[in-house]
């Protein structure tokens, strides 16, 4: 009897399954990526217009603008991730497939990292030129907390995309849901940000880093366990 | 035991809190430095305490929700996430008044009051996400979700937010208070107690008949409450 039936597909294969079909579709499409750089692009042309041509306080404040822009835009990234597979049912066919439920998890988040950390390095030199910004100790810090903090924003994003994706009034429901709960990695991002432009004469980056972990760490750990919940029907 | 969560136990809430409050606000003596203005703490404190124990309550029944699924957990998730909600807003406010005279500002963006906010709109989320699923079994298990993942970043948050910035007073303890100002915050805090568990009980009472009836019979319920569209179209099949 078991010697009939097909071997269960691993946790990593079907992960990477899913993830090279969400790439593909994006893409062969490429209406997310586009959309999110061009909103991102004018989130952080509007912040300079919402202050004025304050030069000195732009260049302040720049970490937690870029970090705002990214937060927005991962709002339209999110929701639009999860809404590929409301058309034509394609939940139900992922879902009766023979692969674990986690595996949707995984693919969707890392999709969502992918993209916010592409959109992050895009947005970096348009920062750099628009809020007349340098990269003070490297651009690799910089780099690590761009893919921690998409990494954060993606996890419990993904979780509340997928629940959000099948409520009704939807495109209000995830950002309620998902603002309030990235304020921590929001502001480690930001700071750790502002550390690498302006100098960090107290050496707090790690510490910043380290917070920013610590999130990812509880929330890909959380998103995991109960991501299957709440796909279940 | 009916008779007594109808009439007795807002009875005895009502006593206790009276007697707390006249305590608190006649019989304690005023605080050293901040003179009456301190005897907002009898309200304060105790509104702050319950809209705890309620929340704690709402995270204990979305994980219970999580490994048993049952109507009865869910209808006290929602009435304690509600009646937390409303009591943690009135501590806030009650806190604000407070800071006025003393910090000379309504707000400030200290640990606590930042991190209390958070907690309150990670709620207001939390009670949104209710009412825009309609499916009774969804909506149980993601609210138990979204449950779960809100309390566990209110730690993170408390930690976060202490690092960024670091107004709040050391928050009272019996030790740090007169002990006629304790005696008055305790039997204040216990009259809180006993009002909030007849909330609870009366909103759970209310939330589980709904549930039942939204269960039961779905295309029973007023039109604001069944949904707008999908399941009402089962009238027809």
């Amino acid at each position: 009897m078991s010697a009939s039936r097909p071997r269960p597909i691993g946790l990593l294969t079907a992960t990477l399954a899913l993830l090279r079909k969400d790439l593909l579709i994006e893409w062969r499409t490429r209406a997310r990526l586009n959309a999110i750089i061009f909103f991102a692009l004018a989130t952080l042309l509007m912040f300079s217009f919402a202050l004025g041509p304050d030069t000195k306080l732009l260049e302040k404040n720049a970490g937690g603008y870029f970090w705002l822009a990214i937060l927005f835009a991962s709002v339209l990234a999110l929701g639009e991730s999860f809404r590929v597979e409301s058309e034509n049912a394609c939940m139900d066919g992922i879902r009766l497939a023979p692969a674990d439920a986690r595996a949707i998890f995984l693919s969707k988040a890392l999709g969502n990292t992918l993209l916010l950390t592409a959109l992050g390095a895009l947005l970096v030199p348009v920062m750099v030129a628009l809020y007349g910004v340098r990269i003070v100790t490297s651009v690799v810090d910089l780099g690590l907390i761009l893919l921690l903090g998409s990494l954060a924003l993606s996890a419990p994003g993904t979780v509340y995309a997928a629940i959000s994706s099948n409520a009704r009034a939807r495109d209000v429901l995830l950002p309620l849901l998902l603002f309030p709960l990235v304020i921590p990695a929001l502001l480690s991002a930001a700071k750790a940000t502002t550390l690498v432009l302006q100098g960090d004469p107290m050496n707090q980056f790690g510490s910043w880093l380290g917070l920013l972990g610590g999130f990812n760490l509880i929330y890909w750990g959380v998103g995991f366990l109960l991501f299957p919940r709440i796909i279940e029907d | 035991m009916g008779k007594f969560i109808k009439w007795g136990l807002p009875a005895l809430a009502l006593a206790v809190l009276a007697a707390g409050w006249w305590l608190g606000l006649a019989w304690a003596p005023p605080d050293r430095e901040m003179g009456d203005v301190q005897r907002i703490m009898y309200v304060h404190v105790p509104l702050q305490w319950v809209a705890m124990v309620a929340m704690a309550i709402n995270f204990v029944v979305a994980i219970g929700y999580l490994m048993k699924a049952s109507w009865k957990l869910d209808a006290t998730a929602e009435a304690s996430a509600e009646i937390g909600l409303v009591l943690g807003t009135a501590g806030m406010i009650t806190g604000a008044i407070w800071g006025r005279p003393t910090w000379g500002v309504y707000w400030s963006w200290d640990p606590r009051l930042t991190s209390q906010a958070i907690m309150l709109v990670t709620y207001t989320g939390y009670l949104v996400l209710r009412r825009f699923v309609e499916d009774p079994e969804k909506r149980a298990t993601w609210s138990a979700v979204v449950a779960i993942i809100g309390a566990i970043n209110l730690p993170i948050v408390w930690f976060s937010v202490r690092w960024w910035r670091s107004l709040h007073q050391v928050q009272s303890t019996p030790k740090t208070v007169d002990p006629e100002m304790t005696l008055a915050l305790r039997v204040s805090a216990f009259g809180m107690l006993f009002l909030t568990i007849w909330f609870l009980v009366q909103r759970y009472r209310q939330a589980l008949a709904e549930r039942q009836a939204e269960v039961a019979l779905p295309d029973a319920l007023p039109s604001d409450l069944a949904a707008a569209g999908g399941a009402n179209s089962s009238r027809v099949a």
